[in-house]
């Protein structure tokens, strides 16, 4: 039972990185309506900007300086790959998000080299214990910050201007531009702020794995996206309770099961929903007009 | 109509017939040396690749990333038949092209309802099961990878394996049910309306892509009598859909030639091969921006004036 518990705690850990990069995905597809391929490298490469920061200053303008980086970086992709195909075919865009996920890949490839680089272990090392489970201060710690960090989006989401402005490119972006709202600016914003959410996934990954490689986007990204769907793409609470929902599941697979397998019980999460239930747990369920 | 299109297949019928003969006599006369005939066999196999994924993201419209992993089923199937079963090879091929096939249609029936993003997603996921799958069965030896495969392809049998898939994709697409497949592609709703079985067709030609995936798996085993899972992953998935984006979705001959450029340029530059991604990507992303406006179309225009010419031409 207690190892049990343990695991919950660790697939917990996990999941709320996941749930980070997901709200990321989940964002943008609310307000561009396209799934951003790349979001998995935008992370990866906040990871690497938080590392050569660090070896500059200290740990916290580095991730300062690295959520500014990856934000300016996403916004970057926004403006070249994705903003001369608006109102294009999704296949389109689709493809381009590709291109822009191998492009960031491969050019970290060749800037750092394929070799994995030890991350700065800049969060307390140690654990609690609770009556036997034992709780690490870095598990403790991810699930704060992306906590503190659900509540800033959805304040800022609900409760400010321009978060309506968001909302309401989201739900029509023609009518929302008649209404005297910025498209272009909004969707940058949208862009910014989750690129910057997926420099804070990638310190975190980079802490609690301690290696980052050019590859780790890929995988990550992949996931979080599973995690979208399962909490129902375009809802940010929806991405947060799937994040976690994926990393107990993972974490289940790989401590009862076979960690060789994880990865495709994480696929058969995805197939599942997408043929029961397309909308996810918290979507909305969307008819579709002739 | 009618005579055009025969007039093109005996064109295109001679074309093949006068390069098997080149290819033959190159290879009788060690003109071509061995080097070079590997390469001429990947560009085969890259082209059955291409144009069988041509038909369902092209075509028919519907994006599948999960190409490489009907490519390992073939290879797997017909590796482990040759292995244990010493069948002949062309029994081993086809029993590897009709299980990918097999796969195709299981995972296509459920799949296929999706559209889009979630197709796209849903059948990379599908890759990565397959990959897992293969990585963690005991009779494919795992990551290890499987080994002892008789090496049986060569370049006639890939050239052969090359000319049927052309031909029957071409066909399919020239045909009756082609066009269902474009009108598919051009509008779901409206083709339904107008009494296409969009589900029947859709799976139909998911399936005969996979079978030609299948085949080509099975002649990639058996050229380098080595596979492993990892060979057969996404970015081998988005390796082959490169190829059909450069050459144009639902372009044939498009397909065709980008998939020999595509593996001809790494072959010619060695020390250029670790810019080989970073270069696709550029692909990918130039293709779909230029595409639609003025200067892609000029592009295109220039590459069919070429494509014509070298229409089945392996090199």
């Amino acid at each position: 039972m207690i190892n049990f518990i343990n695991q919950v705690i660790n697939g917990l850990s996990t999941g709320s990185m996941y749930a980070l990069v997901a709200i990321g995905y989940t964002m943008v597809y609310g307000i561009a309506k396209m799934i951003n391929f790349a979001h998995g490298d935008i992370i990866m490469a906040g990871a690497y900007f938080a590392l050569i920061a660090m070896g500059i200053v200290g740990p916290i303008p580095a991730i300062l300086f690295s959520i500014v980086a990856t934000a300016a970086l996403g916004v970057l992709t926004e403006k070249v790959a994705y903003k001369p195909l608006r109102g294009k075919g999704s296949l389109e865009v689709l493809i381009t998000a590709i291109g822009v996920s191998y492009l960031l890949e491969n050019a970290f490839l060749l800037i750092f080299g394929s070799a994995a680089r030890t991350f700065p272990q800049i969060m307390p090392k140690g654990t609690i214990n609770l009556g036997g489970i034992s709780i690490k201060y870095i598990t403790i710690i991810t699930l704060v910050v992306t906590a503190v960090c659900t509540a800033i989006l959805l304040f800022f989401i609900n409760k400010t201007k321009l978060g309506k402005a968001m909302r309401a490119v989201s739900e029509d972006q023609g009518a929302a531009q008649l209404m005297g709202i910025n498209v272009d600016t909004t969707v940058s914003l949208t862009f910014a702020i989750g690129s910057g959410l997926g420099a804070i996934a990638g310190v975190i990954y980079g802490c609690a794995y301690s290696l980052i490689t050019p590859y780790i986007g890929l995988m990550l990204g992949i996931k979080a996206f599973i995690a979208a769907v399962l909490g129902g793409i375009g809802s940010v609470p929806g991405a947060m309770v799937g994040g976690l929902m994926l990393g107990v599941a993972e974490s289940l697979t790989i401590a009862y099961i076979s960690s060789d397998f994880s990865d495709a019980v994480v696929f058969g999460i995805l197939i599942l929903v997408l043929l029961v239930k397309p909308a996810g747990l918290f979507g909305k369920n969307v008819r579709e007009k002739v | 109509m009618k005579k055009l299109l025969k007039s093109e297949l005996f064109k295109a019928f001679i074309l093949s017939i006068v390069i098997f003969a080149v290819l033959m006599i190159g290879t009788a006369t060690s003109f071509i040396n061995s080097y070079w005939q590997g390469v001429l066999i990947l560009c085969g196999i890259n082209i059955i690749l291409a144009v069988s994924l041509n038909l369902a993201a092209g075509y028919l419209g519907q994006l599948t990333l999960g190409h490489a992993g009907f490519m390992s089923v073939g290879a797997y199937t017909s590796a482990l038949i040759s292995i244990y079963l010493n069948l002949p090879f062309i029994v081993s091929l086809l029993i590897g092209a009709v299980a990918a096939g097999i796969i195709g249609l299981v995972i296509g029936i459920p799949v296929l309802r999706l559209k889009g993003d979630y197709l796209c997603i849903i059948t990379l996921a599908f890759n990565e099961i397959i990959r897992v799958i293969m990585n963690n069965l005991e009779i494919t030896n795992g990551a290890k990878g499987l080994i002892g495969i008789p090496m049986n392809t060569n370049l006639v049998y890939v050239f052969i394996a090359m000319i049927i898939t052309i031909f029957v994709v071409y066909s399919i697409v020239k045909s009756r049910h082609g066009r269902a497949i474009i009108s598919i592609r051009e509008d779901e709703t409206a083709s339904e309306l107008s009494g296409i079985d969009v589900g029947y067709y859709k799976v139909f030609a998911f399936a005969v892509s996979a079978i030609f995936a299948g085949l080509a798996g099975g002649l990639y085993a058996h050229y380098y009598t080595v596979i492993l899972p990892k060979g057969f992953d996404f970015n081998k998935s988005v390796e082959i859909l490169v190829m059909v984006v450069l050459g144009g979705m639902g372009n044939l001959k498009g397909s065709i030639i980008a998939a020999i450029v595509l593996t001809v340029i790494p072959e010619l530059l060695i020390s250029f091969s670790q810019y080989r991604m970073l270069l696709y990507a550029i692909v990918l992303i130039a293709a779909m921006i230029l595409k639609g406006t003025g200067k892609g179309e000029q592009i295109m225009e220039r590459l069919s004036f070429f494509k014509k010419k070298d229409e089945v031409k392996p090199e």
